[in-house]
């Protein structure tokens, strides 16, 4: 097995900059979605996060990832969607204090799980795992290039799942977990070889992302199917605030 | 000093003098982050290998590294994606104890880390050296599960844990610096979670 490097060597300082939110929109009762204008814009790769950083009076600060859902263009904004999580230090503040007009601390993007449009991706989200699959997704259709991707999420609910309007397409496929709406063609249940074994056309680098539960089991699922391990990258959330 | 956010305070009941800067107590979680597929390493497929600058390239299987006397590592573990956990013990083989087998050369001032995975990170020799660096097979009494590393992980908890390389596989001695898979992707040379060496420049 080898794991592949996904950047170029590089030793550039990552500065903090302070953005500025000009909208705040909800994605899901649970979900909402931040638009930042950065004073220093940085071309991401879809997939790529940007760090969040709180600071009270004192000096105490918090800060979190998050994924950019926003597919890269020319504006000098990004938008990243964050779950609100019970407790959670940080997406409790982001969801119950920021509004339009506040200043928030972020550097980026960071991360090795991005795409550059250049191959065929399988791309496979669970929950808020579809934030940095939606960026992919959003970019290839930006480029014109919606048929290199494919993208399974999974979603407890209908109401549970991001970006509801956006998704339909033939290049993605939405499962249920817990709860179905009357139309939807599969019977709930979790992600199954079924559901991904149609969609492996070979050669294409598969992005997973989920909670670590999901991101396992989806893992297994594309090895089933037949996608190589060296090919699977995963983006694991572990439960942060 | 960083601007200050409107409205924020933070929870500072859960401050603890063992958290580094910009860190939170992950308490009962323990967090799963890795950037590759899950493998599956057996016990009986495990070896541990140092080689590079060294006299003797020494190879240990899983009964091999087990036979050797063991070292207790009882602290805290920080992750740069801000969480940390207080208060573990990891039960393994002190590096030290490996290295004098090996017999680093004089040249050697670095060494990378490599995992069955593929995955590298970088270190210098000197933050392996002197009681600071492990090779884990058991976290908390309990065989270290696969998602966090096992059958075995080295360990070295001053520095960020990416620092301490799931299902590692051994070490090479350099006589240079050399970036590792998460520092050639922007990640800190060194990680020092006490001065928050985060990202590179940082």
């Amino acid at each position: 097995m080898t794991l592949t490097p996904g950047g170029t060597a590089h030793r550039r300082t990552l500065r903090w900059q302070t953005a500025r939110v000009l909208a705040v929109r909800d994605e899901t009762p649970r979900a909402r979605t931040f638009r930042l204008a950065l004073p220093e814009p940085r071309p991401h790769l879809p997939g790529q996060y940007y760090v969040v950083r709180l600071t009270a009076p004192d000096g105490y600060t918090a800060s979190r990832d998050y994924s950019v859902a926003s597919p890269p263009d020319d504006t000098g904004e990004i938008e990243l969607t964050v779950e609100r999580l019970d407790d959670g230090e940080v997406s409790e503040f982001l969801h119950d204090v920021v509004v339009p007009g506040d200043e928030l601390e972020v550097r980026g993007p960071i991360g090795y799980f991005g795409w550059d449009a250049s191959s065929p991706a399988l791309l496979v989200g669970g929950g808020s795992g579809v934030v940095p699959l939606m960026a992919m997704l959003r970019h290839a259709r930006r480029i014109g290039r919606p048929d290199l991707v494919r993208l399974v999420v999974s979603a407890r609910s209908p109401e549970d799942l991001y970006y509801a309007d956006e998704l339909p397409g033939p290049e993605t496929t939405v499962i249920y977990t817990r709860h179905a709406p009357p139309d939807a063609g599969r019977a709930v249940g979790r992600l199954a070889i079924a559901d991904v074994a149609p969609l492996v056309r070979g050669g294409e680098t598969a992005y997973v992302c989920g909670s670590s539960g999901f991101a396992d089991a989806a893992t297994h699922v594309l090895i089933e199917a037949g996608v190589q391990v060296q090919d699977i990258r995963v983006e694991r959330f572990g439960p942060s605030g | 000093m960083a601007g200050i956010t409107r409205g924020f305070v933070g929870r500072r009941r859960e401050r603890d003098s063992r958290l580094p800067p910009g860190q939170y107590d992950a308490r009962d979680e323990w967090p799963v982050l890795h950037a590759e597929a899950t493998p599956n390493i057996t016990t009986d497929r495990w070896t541990f290998t140092i080689e590079g600058l060294v006299e003797n390239t020494v190879t240990w299987d899983w009964d091999e590294i087990h036979a050797l006397p063991r070292s207790r590592y009882e602290g805290d573990i920080h992750c740069v994606t801000t969480w940390s956990k207080l208060g573990m013990t990891f039960d393994g083989v002190s590096v030290d104890t490996l290295l004098a087998a090996a017999k680093p050369q004089p040249s050697a001032t670095h060494v990378m880390a490599v995992s069955h995975t593929g995955y590298t990170t970088n270190l210098p020799l000197d933050d392996i050296t002197g009681g600071k660096a492990w090779v884990v097979w058991d976290a908390d009494g309990e065989p270290l599960s696969t998602i966090h590393g096992g059958p075995a992980r080295l360990l070295v908890p001053h520095l960020y844990f990416w620092k301490s390389a799931k299902w590692v596989s051994g070490l090479r001695l350099m006589d240079h610096d050399e970036q590792g898979f998460w520092e050639r992707n922007g990640y800190h040379d060194r990680g020092d979670p006490w001065t928050e060496q985060r990202y590179q420049g940082d």
